[in-house]
């Protein structure tokens, strides 16, 4: 029996893995045993705390302290410091941007006052690597629950009951698609987890695997055990090296553990799980693509009906579920399906978790009660907008979802609400604009991706998608015309009415979106050839101050288009029609007489040609 | 590994493994438990805080009471180290001075278990800001 008087506990989620947090868990680890601390302190590596922004982190146990971004140097100091002698390394805590004191504990930071952390409940707080944390923490106590106690049929209602909707985005009642699955016969039947996480800067899934796999797995066997399945899939995309690695030490361990296998916990019921790798494709976040390429053939989704609950993987009936849903369902079998149904709004309960990015000071991972507004979690969770700068809008469900605005800040987040506000909730990307962001370009960004990511089986989403990002391209460079909005809405439009699935309906969302809510600057695009933000390059001109040019001829001699006229000591002139926006002038002089516009005056320009 | 044959050995298994844990849930909420907070500055230890606070870690546990025991630094009271400070759940903060195993015993028995006052409490005479 352990009697650690203090724990460590590093994060080791993607993130702070990548600034070194291995190295500070080694540096504590071989400190800890220099000085003969073996038995008082444990040091620990978890999941992802979820405060990303000022990674690695580093809590100190029992009093609660919150290091940040800690460096391998660091350690002997926590150690001689915090550890042996009781005192906190005041530099290293959690400097409260508005206060501008030091937070000693993760309660009182802004960050975490606002979340409920349900589907990440155990991240960042056990050994992922370690089953008996899990277990310790109600682990397949769940599982337990409803082998022993409950038919399934009674264990599904549970879950209907509940009100938990699926949190891959398309917010289905999880309870029913199980109910449905159950009722078709057959010899075989399968659960798949989906944990293709696709949206860009969306990490969720990802740090539910890598922080908790255990709360996953025994999901998949309750819900095996539901639908009258005894083989589960995880489909997890080979990018996602940690998440799988913790999953195969899960995998393993709860099967030496008599937890998968046959006979689980004396019963008749058998559950195995297996992984299946994706090669990161987007679409095959969609249920019919994943299970194509589950098969081993091209990852392309295929009509609907027939679901995947009546003929899915092989062929077979097949429940497809999110990693978040499936973290979510142990907590509401011990919890009991009215708690869960507290929390949230009349029609989306429970929680969500979010990834939050972007121009934002505290870039991270929350959860939060769904009905939150936007402002609490840009301002008091996020900390508000970087730099200070004048918030713009925020991009939800990533490339099939849309913009909200400043008008939507106080509108409670669920399913509902975020639709009727043209997005969606989508896997729960948030990505923060600010006043320098261009409107335009973030619909360009997406739409190359949905380009890219495109499988090409159906014309609408193949060609269509091309043409919207060729449009805007042509609105980005200067060369848009007013019909170019014309064809934006049209095809947008007709994209979404035909396409064959999910990722072509909702392919146009973030042009249809920033066109509802930044049409003006789409216009100026195209009219004034001006982009307010600054951002489209094509639309920004060099110009020469008269007052400062010396008329030293350095800027004409470097300029490759020889753009610029003008006589020696005299100013000179660019012509913008010959300038390709190059920037040699710029670095050239040596006067700052060469600047940057946004707009250029009309009139000068005419003159100029 | 043993094989978990069955839900009550999942359970046994839960108990053996919780205190392995439950540090880190005391530390969610530590003001709805007893915090004990032994002094650990070079007075301290020198006076044997370290057994003192070995005592109270092992002790509290063995007569399962849900408690936080922590290190901290110097509390001044130097003359009577080893020092100890005692929070009860919506109770002010006691220090108690010349901790030994013996006065440890009485300390939890006495008051941590019952709410009497016992000898040896220093009373506190400042502020802090």
């Amino acid at each position: 029996m352990s009697h650690y008087k203090m724990h460590l506990l590093v994060c080791a989620g993607t993130g702070c893995h990548a600034s070194e947090s291995d190295l500070v868990y080694e540096m504590l680890h071989d400190e800890v045993e220099r000085k003969g601390l073996n038995d008082d302190v444990q040091v620990i590596r978890t999941g992802c705390f979820g405060f990303c922004e000022k990674g690695p982190i580093v809590k100190v146990l029992p009093d609660n302290t919150f290091y940040t971004q800690v460096k391998p140097d660091d350690a002997r100091e926590i150690i001689d410091e915090h550890v042996i002698k009781g005192r906190e390394v005041e530099r290293l805590l959690y400097l409260d941007p508005e206060t501008n004191e030091h937070v000693i504990d993760s309660k009182h930071m802004g960050f975490y006052k606002k979340q409920l952390r349900v589907a990440l409940r155990n991240c960042g707080t056990i050994d992922p690597e370690n089953i008996d944390e899990s277990i310790a923490r109600d682990a397949y106590m769940a599982l337990g629950k409803v082998i022993t106690e409950m038919t399934p049929q009674e264990a599904i209602d549970l879950i209907k009951r509940s009100g938990l909707r699926g949190r891959g985005g398309a917010g289905f009642p999880t309870g029913l698609k199980w109910e449905i699955t159950s009722k078709n016969q057959s010899d075989r039947k399968f659960v798949v987890c989906n944990a293709d996480e696709g949206d860009p800067g969306a990490f969720m899934d990802r740090s539910i695997l890598e922080g908790d796999p255990h709360s996953v797995l025994e999901a998949m066997a309750i819900c095996g055990y539901c639908i009258g399945a005894s083989e589960g899939l995880i489909y997890i995309r080979a990018e996602y090296p940690l998440a799988i690695r913790r999953l195969k030490i899960a995998i393993s361990q709860a099967r030496s553990y008599g937890l998968l296998g046959d006979n689980i916990l004396g019963s008749d019921f058998s559950f195995d799980i297996k992984l299946r790798y994706g090669a990161g494709a987007f679409v095959c976040g969609e249920e019919t693509a994943l299970i194509n390429s589950m098969e081993g053939h091209r990852g392309e989704p295929t009509n609907k009906p027939p679901f995947p609950a009546e003929k899915g993987y092989l062929g077979k009936p097949t429940c497809v579920n999110n990693v978040e849903t499936f973290a979510n369902v142990p907590v509401i079998v011990l919890k009991g399906a009215e708690w869960f149904s507290s929390i949230g709004t009349e029609k989306s309960k429970g929680t969500k978790v979010f990834a939050l990015a972007g121009k934002i000071n505290n870039v991270g991972l929350i959860e939060v009660p769904m009905g939150i507004t936007l402002r609490e979690i840009i301002y008091e969770i996020g900390g508000g907008v970087k730099g200070g700068k004048k918030f713009k809008a925020v991009q939800t469900g990533g490339p099939s979802g849309g913009c909200l605005t400043e008008k939507h800040l106080d509108t409670p987040i669920d399913y509902e609400s975020l639709m009727a506000a043209g997005s969606m909730m989508g896997s729960g990307g948030m990505i923060v604009l600010d006043e320098d962001d261009c409107m335009v370009s973030v619909a360009k960004f997406y739409l190359d991706f949905i380009v890219e990511e495109s499988c090409g089986r159906c014309a609408p989403c193949r060609i269509g998608s091309k043409r919207l990002y060729e449009t805007l391209d042509r609105i980005t460079v200067g060369k848009g015309e007013q019909e170019d909005i014309e064809i934006l809405k049209n095809l947008g439009s007709v994209i979404r009415d035909t396409a064959l699935c999910g990722l072509g309906q909702t392919a146009p969302n973030p042009v249809i979106s920033t066109l509802d809510n930044f049409m003006e600057e789409y216009v100026e695009h195209v009219h004034e050839k001006k982009c307010r933000s600054g951002q489209c390059r094509d639309l920004l001109y060099y110009v020469i101050s008269e007052e400062n040019c010396t008329g030293c001829m350095a800027c004409t001699r470097v300029c490759p288009t020889h753009a610029i006229s003008g006589e020696r000591r005299q100013p000179h002139v660019i012509n913008q029609e010959v300038c390709i926006k190059c920037g040699a002038c710029m670095e050239k002089c040596q006067f700052d007489a060469i600047s940057l516009m946004k707009d250029y005056p009309r009139e000068v320009q005419l003159t100029t040609k | 590994m043993a094989v978990i044959k069955t839900l009550d050995d999942l359970k046994k298994r839960q108990e053996e493994m919780k205190s392995r844990v439950n540090l880190r849930d005391k530390a969610e909420n530590p003001e709805s438990l007893v915090q004990v907070k032994v002094a650990m500055a070079t007075c301290g230890i020198a006076s044997g805080a370290k057994e003192v606070m070995e005592f109270f870690v092992t002790e509290l546990d063995k007569r399962s009471i849900d408690a936080v025991v922590t290190q901290t630094g110097c509390m001044g009271y130097c003359f009577a180290e080893p020092t100890v400070e005692i929070t009860l759940p919506g109770k002010e903060p006691i220090v108690f001075g010349y901790v030994d195993a013996e006065k440890a015993d009485e300390i939890i028995e006495r008051y941590i278990k019952e709410g009497e006052l016992v000898d040896g409490i220093i009373p506190q005479n400042y502020n802090t800001i």
